[in-house]
């Protein structure tokens, strides 16, 4: 994979990320969680993960984002106003931990991944593609797949009953 | 030049704990709910970095799931948004608190 592409890009998805927490109107922070996501999507290309990286800007930046984006409208969501001191002293603990955790877990990986990720085309890979996916999928993971269809279906069940006023 | 493993993972967990403060910190359940799929989207990234390091498929197979149960999540969650926004008309999460009161 070639550095200097990823660098840029896991840039701008951190940069992007962190503009979607920090900003106040939802409108803006939907705008900037596509654009991560897209970015998102040319690391998995970097990473030679063909198929998931067409399947992230199809269902994560297609069809979830539109969903965030129609309810936002809906809902028709105000920018929030400035509340200093209206987050509890707890959830910062919280938060320290949560670092602290991420930290201690990086540090448990870093010991037994030191190496570095083949170049791209120093190493003919073939196991982002569909051919390969789709095998794994229709055959050792036949039944997860079944149940992720029935799972959809029982989603889609519940989200009709949910938004529904009257069934 | 060649991208250590290490730098892929950190990335990762740089964009968990994005999600993590945008849930402890934000108000609007809608934000909360956006950084809840940071987070689902920073596991992907360390299934596809640690599925390239070990030239395996099934990290991919994983994703792909991830995805589906992302999909259908969100749309449950949503709804649940819409349903509490027509009820009490407020979509922050600090004035739902009818179960603590």
């Amino acid at each position: 994979m070639s550095a200097a592409l990823f660098y840029i890009f896991a840039g701008l998805l951190l940069g992007s990320a962190l503009f979607v927490v920090l900003n106040r109107n939802p409108m803006y922070s939907i705008v900037a969680l596509v654009f991560a996501f897209a970015n998102l999507a040319g690391l998995y290309f970097l990473l030679e993960a063909y198929f998931i990286g067409v399947l992230q800007v199809l269902v994560y930046a297609g069809a979830i984002m539109v969903l965030f984006l129609f309810v936002v409208m809906l809902l028709n969501v105000q920018p929030d106003q400035p509340q200093l001191g209206v987050v509890p002293l707890e959830r910062w603990w919280y938060g320290v931990l949560v670092i602290l955790f991420v930290v201690l877990l990086l540090i448990l990986v870093g010991r037994g991944a030191q190496g570095s990720l083949p170049a791209a085309g120093d190493e003919a890979s073939s196991i982002g593609s569909v051919r390969a996916v789709g095998e794994a999928l229709f055959t050792k993971y036949l039944l997860p797949f079944e149940i992720a269809g029935l799972m959809l279906t029982v989603a889609l069940v519940g989200t009709v009953f949910l938004a529904k006023r009257r069934i | 030049m060649v991208v250590p493993l290490m730098h892929v993972i950190t990335v990762a967990g740089l964009l968990f704990t994005i999600g993590v403060m945008g849930v402890l910190f934000r108000r609007n359940a809608i934000i909360v709910f956006m950084s809840i799929e940071i987070m689902l989207n920073a596991v992907n990234l360390a299934f596809i970095a640690f599925s390239r390091y070990h030239n395996d498929v099934n990290g991919q197979v994983f994703v792909f799931f991830i995805m589906t149960l992302a999909a259908a999540e969100v749309a449950v969650g949503l709804a649940i948004i819409i349903g509490v926004y027509r009820n009490l008309r407020t979509s922050y999460i600090t004035d739902i608190n009818s179960l603590k009161h």
